[in-house]
Parts: structure tokens; sequence; C-alpha cells
């Protein structure tokens, strides 16, 4: 199933333009802040300076420091009035600057907004949007590195996405925004100036729903988030030797489109799971126990998992490079379950 | 005419010694409940603390909003929530405002403002805030209420949400039942200074009443409510109050932490319904007759919505999934 598949009917299908990763995500946000006036966002830095990765610059001059709210170094603090302005009628989007500083608003993210509308049974809805970021590589070491989103992954009642392209991160942001449930957006922020191609004209991607990134025969990897890319450049490499890779990237953790996974691993036989959170305890053992569970009949070999070393991600060039998975280390595996190596 | 509408109506303050009535009678039932084994999970009581709740949500509109604590019940049915659905829940009965979902700690009734009663110490000083905004955002005149023990005084969060309301003249106001102790702890070894100066340092204005009489509380609980809807920003209330019973339930022997002689002195001399009986009857607002119909009939009331519960079903089984995702 492709990207563009997921556009509406009468959408453009070929038609798009060249976008970065960050420019797309600006552009679900200013739509979605046009179309629906109970938008608004409110984190570290996001209005005149635009967030420190320069994501939302130019907002605040369309919308307004209301709509874009300048908020103190409080991760606790917004991600909580995110919550309470979700239960009482806005449609807040929270921007945590780093990734790792989710442990600082974990109560709010795990025992609140998971939980209200459960707990009331059904009564109250926390339509809220947390966007922040994941990924190594950057050389800011062990606390601006980390990919947590296992973490937010482990609790019901949370939805949690990974976009892997600018087209997709348009799309999965805008369904994220109109979602009555909490949603936690995890963007790579190595991947905020890469481009891609982005249809034109309204759309938007399901949560929920996988694409196959790449179509193949011989190997499954699933790759979330920047290991996609990872994961495509491996397929490359394996073309050369005659091994034919399919790529297929979740777009969302939860919920989780076991069936588009399951239905890789029975076409190709063998499965790798990569991605860039720790491998302890981490998404590629539940990914890995899914098809296990679901394609035993069809698997010719173990599923493989690759995900970021379990170490706290060094500062040296050196040593960080080593600790997240590349396209050599994937194709080695690859080659490794094809019975080529 | 007066222009103090804390000295204006006798009907308020018949209508409010009611609440308090039917606070207390809640809680007396709660207890029997729990302690002959019909009632599951954990039982925080409100008694001795019903003048903070009812002088405070006296002073709201219905679509106000609060947040409560683990030891909710008394700020539930002071908001305007009803007994007998209260007691559904408590049970895990599917007509409880939760769907059983909730139960005591986690009770909440959107169509009163009740955002709901938070297990986490601490857990709702952010919504309050954020509901603060919302109504600030949508342009509406309506305020929130954050209740909170002192024992919340010792959470970052209270700090973080209480500087942005500051900053953003937020329309929330921040009642701390302060009743000494937080589980086992006297407060006096958990929080240093005066509790009063950290939101003065954020430039919020703060009043301390006597959490006993629940006209102070309401005097001050409706300037704060009326300079928050003007726009005048946050305020924080100090309630100095005390729990006549044990933490929870379960907690019988306390000699440990505080004196019997200490809580003796406090049912006997400081017990809010008594106060404002004693003070009702002295103004001649009420006599003692229409303070004792008053009793019978939330008597009544609370009989009548533990049978309702009792005889309620539980959930369907089928249920346990439903309301993971709206
Ligand atoms: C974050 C958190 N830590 C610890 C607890 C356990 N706990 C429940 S009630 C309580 C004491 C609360 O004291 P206070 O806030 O003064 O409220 P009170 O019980 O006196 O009404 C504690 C420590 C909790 N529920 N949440």
């Amino acid at each position: 199933m492709s990207m563009l598949s997921q556009a509406p009917a009468g959408a453009p299908r070929a038609a798009g333009r060249e976008l970065t990763f960050g420019q797309a995500i600006k552009e679900a946000l200013a739509e979605e802040m046009r179309r629906e006036p109970r938008v608004f966002i409110i984190g570290e830095d996001v209005a005149e300076a635009g967030t420190v990765f320069k994501v939302l610059s130019g907002l605040v001059d369309e919308f307004g420091r209301e709509r874009v709210i300048d908020s103190p170094i409080s991760e606790a603090g917004i991600t909580g009035i995110g919550v309470g302005a979700a239960m009482t009628g806005m449609r807040p989007v929270v921007d945590i600057m780093f990734g790792d500083f989710i442990t600082l608003a974990m109560d709010q993210i795990v025992n609140q907004a998971a939980k209200v509308h459960y707990m009331s049974g059904g009564k109250l809805r926390v339509p809220l949007v947390i966007r922040t970021t994941m990924g190594a590589t950057r050389r800011s070491a062990a606390q601006h590195s980390q990919s947590l989103y296992a973490w937010v992954a482990h609790v019901p009642g949370l939805k949690v996405v990974l976009p892997a392209t600018p087209a997709d991160a348009k799309g999965l942001l805008k369904s994220a925004i109109r979602d009555d449930n909490p949603v936690v957006f995890f963007e790579d922020k190595m991947m905020y100036q890469v481009k891609g191609l982005v249809p034109d004209g309204e759309y938007t991607i399901p949560l929920g729903v996988a694409d196959v990134k790449r179509a193949g025969t011989d190997v499954t990897i699933v790759a979330t988030s920047s290991m996609v890319q990872v994961a495509l450049e491996a397929a490359g490499r394996l073309d050369g030797t005659g091994i034919s890779a399919e790529v297929v990237d979740p777009r969302t953790l939860l919920p989780l489109d076991a069936e588009t996974l399951i239905a890789s691993a029975q076409k190709t036989g063998r499965v790798i799971v990569v991605d860039e959170g720790y491998q302890q305890y981490g998404v590629t053992a539940e990914i890995a126990s899914v098809i296990a569970a679901g394609a035993f009949d069809s698997l010719d070999a173990p599923v493989a998992r690759m995900g970021a070393m379990n170490v706290p991600v060094p500062f040296s060039p050196v040593l960080e490079d080593q600790t997240v998975p590349t396209a050599e280390a994937v194709a080695t595996v690859a080659m490794r379950l094809c019975g080529r190596a | 005419m007066t222009t103090d509408p804390v000295i204006a109506m006798p009907d308020q303050w018949l209508q409010m010694y009611g609440q308090m009535v039917r606070i207390r009678a809640f809680e007396e039932q709660v207890n029997e409940l729990y302690t002959s084994g019909k009632m599951p999970g954990l039982a925080h009581l409100y008694i001795g603390e019903e003048a903070v709740a009812v002088g405070t949500c006296q002073a709201l509109r219905r679509d106000d909003y609060i947040t409560s604590t683990h030891r909710g019940h008394g700020h539930c049915l002071a908001k305007g929530a009803a007994v007998d659905r209260m007691f559904a829940e408590l049970l895990g009965k599917e007509p409880g405002y939760c769907h059983g979902k909730g139960g005591s700690m986690h009770i909440a009734d959107p169509e009163t403002g009740n955002l709901g009663a938070n297990a986490i110490v601490g857990g709702s000083t952010g919504i309050a805030a954020g509901a603060a905004l919302s109504a600030k955002l949508r342009g509406t005149d309506q305020v929130a209420v954050c209740f909170f023990g002192d024992g919340a005084l010792g959470q970052g969060l209270l700090y973080e949400a209480m500087n942005m309301a500051a900053l953003w003249k937020l329309p929330v106001i921040y009642v701390c039942e302060h009743n000494r102790y937080g589980e086992y702890t006297p407060a006096g070894e958990a929080s240093a200074g005066d509790p009063q100066a950290r939101p003065a340092a954020l430039g919020i204005p703060t009043d301390e009443v006597d959490g006993q009489d629940v006209r102070e509380v309401y005097a001050a609980a409706l300037r704060h409510v009326a300079r928050a809807r003007q726009g005048g920003g946050p305020g924080f209330l100090l309630c100095h109050t005390y729990r006549f019973r044990g933490h929870h339930v379960g907690d019988i022997n306390r000699s440990y932490y505080r004196s019997h002689n200490e809580e003796e002195q406090w049912a006997r001399e400081r017990d809010p319904i008594r106060l404002l009986g004693l003070g009702l009857i002295q103004q001649r607002m009420a006599d003692a007759a229409a303070l004792e119909r008053i009793e019978r009939d939330v008597r009544a009331e609370i009989a009548a919505g533990l049978e309702f519960a009792l005889a309620a079903p539980y959930p369907d089984p089928g249920e346990v999934t439903h309301h993971v995702y709206a």
C-alpha cells in the first residue's frame, strides 16, 4: 500500500511538492489551525523562535501569541495544561523540545492523559497531541538522543506516531490533531531537513495503517521512523546480491497494524525489525512477537531484532555511530537470514 | 442595599448547612460500607473538612470547573453531584458516575464541572490551569478551582502550574486544604516556611482562612472567584482544617503521629457543621427545629441513595474494554 494511496479519492496522486519534513509538519499545523479555532500550540520557545529546530517559525505571525504560546521550561506543567484544556473543549498541541524530556511529564502522560477517558467511564475526552523529538547521531550525548516511545507505547489509552517521510508526517499529524485521544507524536530531529514529495491539497493518513515503503519477496524489514531510510538503503545494497527486500513502516505503534506486518512476513518468510529505541524490552520485541505469533508457519528463520545498543548514547562520534543500526548492519543480518553469509 | 453577599442571604446559609450535613452523612455511610466489607478499594473520609468544599463551591457557578483529590467525595457533592450515583460509583456499579471504572478516588462529573478526583497527589494542578487557559481562550468567564492538600505543596507540578497561571492571568484558584498531615506525616516535617509565601512569590494574591468556618471560606472564595472571573488572574486560598478520622478508613491506630487529645479537641470545638448551626441560631436565621428538619431530609436522601446503589447492577463484564479510546 503506497503512502499516496491513503489520499482521499479525487486527490491528486502523482502531483506533489518537495517539502522538508519540518515544512510538512508546519504545514499540517497551519492547516489544522486554520480549519479548527480550538487548536493551539504550547511549548518552550515555540513562538518567535519557532522551536529550537525552527520547525514552527512564522506560525506565530499568522496565529498570534494566543494560539502559539511560549511557555516556561515546565514540561509537566504544559502537559498538564494540555490535558486540562483538552478536557474542556480545546485541541492543544504540546511541544516537548526533546523526547528525552517526556520523562519530566510522565505522570501527566501516563496517569492523567492516558486514563481520563477510561476512568470517567467515557465522560471526559483528551484530544491532545504531544509533539516531541527522537533520535541519536547529532552528537548530543545521552540526555538529548534517546528514542523513548516504547515507554509511551506501553500504556493503553495513548496513541503513538512515528512518521518517516514528509508526506507521512503531514498526513499523520493532521489525523493526530483530529483524533479524540491523546497522541504522542515523535519526530526524528535529524529528519527535519530531509525532503520528500508531499501531495498537493487536503489529505490525511489514518492512524493504525502501516505502509509498504518498498515491495520485495525474500525478506521483510520492518522499520520505524529514522530506520525506514536505513532499511531502504539496506534494501538497495541487497538488490546487488539478488535478495529482494520488502520495507514495511508501521507508522504508528499504537494502534499497530499487525495485519500488514504479518502479511508481509507470510510473503517473505524472513523478518528483521529495526528501530532506534533501546533494544532491551523495546519496540522490536513487541513487533517481533506479534509477527512470530501471526506468521509462525510461514517463517523460515526466527525474527531478528535490531535496536539501539543498550548503553546511554555516547558523545564521541566514533562511539555514537556504533549505537544505532546502520544500513550495512541491516544488510548483513538480511544476508545471514537468507543463508548468504 | 448591602454589598456584602456574605451577610445578605439566610437561605444561602441554610443551603450550605444542608450541603455540609449531606457530605457528613454520606461519609459516615461510606465508613459503614467500607467497614462492613461492601465497598471495594480505599476510602479517604472528608469528615471535618466539609466547610472548605461547601464554602468554595458555593461561590462557583455550575459551569465553573473543579479538580479534586483522593479525598474528593466532599468536593463532588458540593459541586452538585447526586448521592445515589456517587454511592453507585463507590460500589463499582453501572449507574455510577464513571460506570464503576473510577471508584472513590476518580469520580468525574463533567455536567457539574467536576473534571475529576485525582489519586496522584498534586496531579490535577496542571489540569486546573489547563481548564482555566481553555476558558480564557474560548472567551468564557468560567473559573477553575484546584483543590489540593498540604501534601501537594511538596510536588513540583503545583509550582509549574501556578507560575504559568500567574504569568498568563489564568482564572484558577488554588484551594489548599491544610489539614496538618500528609498521610502519617505532620505538615511541619514535609514543607518548609509559610505555604502562602510560595504563591506570593509568584505575585499571586493569597488569603488565609479558618477552614472550619464556612462563612470565612465562602467570603474569601467569593473574592477570589470574582477577581479571577474579571480577568484578575489566579488566587490562592489557604484553608486551615482538620480531618477528624484517619488518613483512610483503615487508619485506626494513629497515636504515633497525632494525639487523641488533639483529635477530640477539634471534634469538640471546631466542627464546621456545629459552628455554622450555632451561628445561625444565634443570629436568628434558623432555629433548632429547622436544622433538624434539614438533617432529617438529608438522612432520607442518603438512605434512598444507598438503597439505589446497593440494588444497582454491576457493569457488564464486556465493558472492561470500552472507553480505553474515545
Ligand atoms: C504522587 C503521589 N505520591 C504519594 C501518594 C500516596 N499518598 C496518597 S494521599 C497522601 C497524602 C496526601 O496528603 P495531603 O495532600 O495533605 O492530603 P490529605 O490526605 O491530607 O487530604 C499520599 C502521600 C500519592 N497518592 N501520590
